[in-house]
């Protein structure tokens, strides 16, 4: 019997190990540099709060930590979108100006490799920008960094929060450089594809209520076909 | 038996059940999938030209989510603040949960539109089936003589990023022998066909 025990309890022991080695795997690479860095063009950033109380809109299944905002938006519930997020944003300049709209549709991936460091999500954004045009960035982005900086120590706290510092570049793909695709539709983003890369920076986040401050930003290249236009 | 060796014994027992926890957790994280997103079959019609037609339906007025536009008393949900209309305009903004031809609710969408904008009129859609991927579709502003509106896919992500196609959009007012919830219908029918690749 002590045998099992031992045996019992050294597979938990194990379990436990491979759990903190895929934790603080020191491998794991967190990107603070766009890609777009090195790239000489005209580009265009817009930035959006990350906090779902002072978004537009925010949604998902209703069983996240995370409140809906309006309270009495609908839950997206069903089978087939239940693990599916929905925000509607007010983007900004850097001014702090509003410059546009933002919808964004966000789904867990199906590619997600925990042992790899890759907590991934599909999103796509549906942007109006007044007097500008409309575009749709397509994106993998991959959450793992946030989790393990972010939301686990928020957990481990004993005030359910977590306070620093936290600047994260989050798309992953599907661009060779990890860069998001941009497919331009009306105005002067008509027919125009590029690239982009969405940046999240954090301030405070509560495992009770999620993210306190928080905003997100998206840098999207312009062609130069699109700035002559302008 | 020496105390020694019993003791050795269970070590080697703790060391083995260490190294089977650690194989065990890291077979069972690489094969079970952390995300299993759930699939509806895909109520597809072949077209006799090639490609797949398929048709998505917006019950209303149970499938919306939000309805965006300045100075409307149908604002939805409650409690929604809208940005003012010296930003905006005449645009409406509005989502959906789209289903299938089964009623079985399959995705999202959103759909804009404006008539005043400066750069030119336009009506989008956006489909996101979180299994499949997502489709950026632009209408005509012109409705048919019928009250259907035509339009083109101008992109798709994942299942959708190889097709090209056409999108029609109708209104539909009186729903026969359907579910007594819904009072109306849009109706979203696709046509997507794949490009031709470069043989070798």
């Amino acid at each position: 019997m002590k045998y099992v025990v031992s045996l019992l309890i050294g597979m938990l022991v194990g379990a436990a190990l491979f759990a903190a080695g895929m934790y603080y795997n020191p491998f794991t690479r967190h990107g603070s540099v766009s890609p777009l860095a090195v790239l000489n063009e005209k580009h265009l950033d817009v930035t959006y709060t990350a906090v779902p109380g002072d978004t537009i809109l925010y949604t998902d299944n209703g069983e996240s930590t995370v409140n809906t905002h309006p309270d009495r938006v609908v839950d997206l519930w069903e089978p087939a979108i239940v693990d599916t997020r929905i925000a509607v944003v007010l983007l900004k300049n850097s001014r702090g100006n509003a410059v546009g709209l933002g919808i964004k549709f966000s789904t867990d991936s199906e590619q997600t490799a925990l042992i790899n460091s890759q907590a991934l999500v599909n999103s796509a954004w549906h942007i109006y920008l007044p007097g500008q045009g409309t575009l749709l960035v397509d994106q993998v982005e991959n959450y793992w960094p946030y989790l393990r900086e972010i939301v686990v120590p928020a957990r481990w706290s004993s005030g359910d929060s977590w306070k620093g510092s936290f600047f994260g570049i989050m798309t992953q793909g599907p661009g060779a450089l990890g860069t998001a695709r941009v497919s331009g539709g009306t105005g002067k983003f008509a027919g125009m594809t590029s690239e982009a890369v969405e940046s999240l920076t954090a301030r405070a986040y509560s495992a009770i209520d999620g993210p306190v401050s928080m905003h997100g930003s998206l840098t999207i290249i312009l062609p130069k076909a699109t700035i002559e236009t302008e | 038996m020496p105390i020694f060796y019993r003791v050795s014994r269970l070590f080697k027992t703790f060391i083995s059940g260490i190294l089977l926890g650690l194989v065990g957790a890291g077979v069972l994280t690489y094969s079970v999938p952390a995300v299993d997103l759930h699939r509806e079959p895909s109520l597809m019609t072949v077209q006799a030209n090639g490609g797949n037609s398929e048709t998505f339906r917006i019950d209303l007025p149970r499938d919306r989510i939000l309805v965006g536009l300045v100075g409307t008393d149908n604002a939805l949900p409650a409690g929604l603040e809208w940005p003012g209309d010296e930003l905006f305009g005449n645009l409406q903004a509005e989502m959906f949960k789209i289903r299938d031809r089964n009623d079985v609710v399959i995705g999202v969408a959103s759909r804009l539109a404006n008539a005043s904008e400066e750069t030119g009129p336009f009506i989008e859609w956006v489909l996101h089936l979180p299994a499949r991927g997502t489709v950026y579709l632009q209408m005509n502003l012109t409705a048919s003589a019928e009250g259907h509106r035509s339009g083109r896919m101008i992109a798709g992500t994942r299942d959708f990023e190889t097709l090209t196609g056409t999108v029609r959009e109708r209104f539909i007012t009186d729903i026969e022998n359907e579910d007594v919830s819904a009072g109306e219908r849009i109706e979203l029918i696709t046509t997507f066909i794949g490009q031709l690749g470069d043989e070798e």
